[in-house]
């Protein structure tokens, strides 16, 4: 499993441990978590949505390109659906290798293109009452501005 | 032509519809988008929209072909 959708909390430590290797010397992970704020909104909770078949066919290339791009042992990432809380952990890339450089890059790259590329959408719902989607309402401004998405 | 047409996210909550079945006169996907809008008032074309057509990123230009299955993607916003 290189890259899978989760409708439950992601496991920190079975994820580390999916990725060990005795010829790594460095392990980079990012965690995506849910923040209580946005563009100036208070946040409650996230929803996310996925359509599985195309995410996890994609999520695969894009781990498979971060194994070929930077030469790195391992990658894995496992992203959330359905409706998180604060705190909760929306997304987590792990990436081990023999040098931290290529871990932190591969990473980096990895949670880039899993945010602009998979077919997931994210619905905050706000503490005042209402819920939009990212990138979705603020269309005009998304497009150009770069609409702020959730956490990072 | 019968498409099967299926609206995620915002563009389902906009047309009232997961997914549906479309008799229509045939063209690009660009041109069945603004077909389905024609039926479905407020749903809403962007420039961030993406296509898919039979489960493979496809282009606002593919010419569509009977039985496609066409999915709408309102922007994406992962992570």
């Amino acid at each position: 499993m290189k890259f899978a959708v989760s409708d439950t909390p992601i496991d920190v430590a079975a994820a580390r441990k999916a990725v060990a290797d005795n010829r790594c010397g460095a392990l980079a992970v990012f965690e995506g978590w849910v923040r209580d704020h946005n563009e100036g909104r208070a946040v409650k909770r996230l929803e996310y949505e996925v359509y599985r078949p195309m995410a996890e066919k994609e999520g695969a290339r894009i781990i498979a390109e971060a194994l070929d791009r930077f030469g790195v042992e391992h990658a894995l990432c496992i992203h959330r659906e359905g409706l998180l809380e604060l705190g909760d952990i929306a997304v987590i890339v792990c990436v081990t290798s023999a040098h931290r450089g290529e871990a932190f890059d591969a990473c980096r790259y990895i949670i880039d293109q899993v945010k602009s590329r998979l077919p997931i959408w994210k619905k905050e719902h706000y503490v005042s009452g209402i819920s939009e989607w990212v990138n979705c309402q603020h269309c005009a401004d998304a497009a150009h501005t770069h609409a702020g998405d959730g956490h990072d | 032509m019968q498409l099967e047409v299926r609206y995620f996210a915002l563009f389902r909550e906009q047309t009232g519809h997961a997914s549906e079945v479309v008799d229509w006169h045939g063209g690009t996907v660009t041109e069945l988008f603004a077909y389905v809008a024609e039926k479905h008032t407020s749903l809403q074309p962007h420039a961030a929209a993406l296509v898919a057509v039979n489960d493979e990123m496809a282009s606002w230009d593919t010419v569509l072909q009977e039985g496609d299955e066409v999915l709408f993607f309102p922007p994406v916003a992962g992570g």
